[in-house]
C-alpha cells in the first residue's frame, strides 16, 4: 500500500463499484426466480425423461423461451464473472497475475455470453 | 488458581518466525489478561513487548487476539476465558514484537476518510446546535476507541490490505450522518471507492468483535445505502 507520512492517498472514486454491488443483488434475486422457474419447469412439471432434444427444440420454437433462457445466461455469466472479477482484485496482489488472470476471464465471460447468445438466436430446430 | 498463557513470541532482532511460549501465573478469576501479562513483564521475562496505556477499555492501545477472538486484554478476564488462554498479535497488520503491531496502515486509513468536523460556515458564537434525534442518529459510532480489533478480524482485510476497513468506516459514518457536519458527500465519494464499503461482504466478524458494543456491520450498510441513495 503506498502510504507515506501525510497519510494514504485518496481513494479512487467512482460509480462502477456501486452499480456493480447493485447488480450482484438485483442478478442474485431475479437469477433466484429465474433459476427457481426453469427447476420447477425442467425438473418437477416435466419429468427428466421426456426432455430430450425435441423438447427442447420445441421449446425454443417460441421466443418466450429463448428470452427465458438468454435472460438466465446473461445473469449467470455477468454475475459469476463479476464475482470472480472481486475475487481476484482481493486475493492476486501482482499486478501482472491480476491483468492475466482479469484478461483471461474477460474473454472466457465475452466468449460464454457470445457463444451462447449465438446458439439462442440463430437455433433452427431439425427434426430428429 | 493457576493460569498457563500461550503467547505468540516475536523478536525481529533474533527470530526469523514466530514461536511460542508458556508462561504460568497465579491470577484470579476476577483477573484481566492484561493483569497476566503484566506478571509476566514484571516478574518473569522482562521481553514481553505488548501496548497498554488506560488498562481500562477506553485507550484502545491493548487489542490482541485472545482464545482466538479479538478483544481487549484489559477487559477479557479469566472468568470468561478459563485457566489456558492463548494470546496472539492482531491479524492483518504486520508485527513488529511479540503482541506489538504496526498500527501505521490502520490510521491511514482512519485519515483517509476525514475523520474530523468540517463545516464552513461562520462558527457561531455559542454551540452549533443539535436536536436530541439528530445527536442519536450516529451515536453508535462516537463509542469507537480506534483499538482496530473489527478491522483485524475481517477477512476482507486479511487478503486485500488496501481495503479502508471496517474502523474507518465507523469512523466515516460519525461524521457523515453529523447534522452539523458538511462533507458528507466528499466522505461518501471515498468510501464509494474500489477499496471502500465495497469490500464489505458482511462477514460481521466486525461487529463481534468490537470491544464497545459498536454495530460495526450495520453502520457499513448505513454507508452503503447512503452512497447508493446519493447516487441512484
Ligand atoms: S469500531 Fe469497535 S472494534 Fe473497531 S476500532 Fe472502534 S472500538 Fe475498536
Ligand atoms: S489498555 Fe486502554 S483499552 Fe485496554
Amino acid at each position: 500500500m503506498a502510504t507515506n507520512g501525510a497519510g494514504r492517498p485518496r481513494p479512487r472514486g467512482s460509480g462502477f463499484e456501486l452499480y456493480s454491488w447493485l447488480f450482484m443483488r438485483i442478478s442474485g434475486v431475479l437469477m433466484l426466480i429465474f433459476l427457481l422457474g426453469h427447476l420447477y419447469i425442467m425438473h418437477i412439471i416435466n419429468s427428466v425423461e421426456v426432455v430430450n432434444y425435441n423438447f427442447v427444440a420445441a421449446r425454443w420454437g417460441t421466443p418466450l423461451w429463448r428470452t427465458w433462457d438468454l435472460i438466465l445466461l446473461l445473469l449467470a455469466a455477468l454475475h459469476g464473472s463479476n464475482g470472480l472479477r472481486i475475487l481476484i482484485d482481493d486475493y492476486i496482489h501482482s499486478h501482472g497475475w491480476r491483468v492475466v488472470a482479469l484478461a483471461v476471464l474477460y474473454v472466457l465471460a465475452i466468449g460464454f455470453i457470445l457463444g451462447g447468445s449465438l446458439v439462442l438466436f440463430t437455433f433452427q430446430p431439425v427434426a430428429s | 488458581m493457576k493460569v498457563k498463557l500461550r503467547i505468540k513470541r516475536f523478536n525481529p532482532q533474533k527470530d526469523r518466525k514466530p514461536y511460542w511460549q508458556e508462561f504460568e501465573v497465579e491470577a484470579e478469576k476476577t483477573d484481566r489478561v492484561l493483569d497476566a501479562l503484566h506478571q509476566i513483564r514484571w516478574y518473569q521475562d522482562g521481553t514481553l513487548g505488548f501496548r497498554r496505556s488506560c488498562a481500562h477499555g477506553i485507550c484502545g492501545s491493548d487489542a490482541m487476539l485472545i482464545n482466538g477472538k479479538n478483544r481487549l486484554a484489559c477487559k477479557a478476564l479469566f472468568a470468561d476465558l478459563g485457566d489456558y488462554v492463548t494470546v496472539e498479535p492482531l491479524r492483518g497488520l504486520p508485527v513488529l514484537k511479540d503482541l506489538i503491531v504496526d498500527m501505521e496502515p490502520f490510521f491511514a486509513a482512519y485519515r483517509a476518510v476525514k475523520p474530523y468536523l468540517i463545516n464552513n460556515d461562520q462558527p457561531p458564537l455559542k454551540e452549533r446546535l443539535q436536536s436530541p434525534e439528530e445527536r442519536a442518529r450516529f451515536d453508535d459510532t462516537t463509542k469507537c476507541i480506534l483499538c482496530a480489533a473489527c478491522t483485524t478480524s475481517c477477512p476482507s482485510f486479511w487478503v486485500n490490505r488496501d481495503y479502508l476497513g471496517p474502523a474507518a468506516i465507523v469512523n466515516a459514518h460519525r461524521f457523515i450522518f453529523d447534522s452539523r457536519d458538511q462533507a458528507a458527500e466528499e466522505r461518501l465519494d471515498i468510501l464509494a471507492s474500489r477499496d471502500g464499503v465495497w469490500r464489505c461482504r458482511t462477514i460481521f466478524n466486525c461487529t463481534d468483535a468490537c470491544p464497545r458494543g459498536i454495530q460495526v456491520t450495520k453502520a457499513i450498510e448505513e454507508v452503503k445505502r447512503a452512497i447508493m441513495y446519493a447516487k441512484v
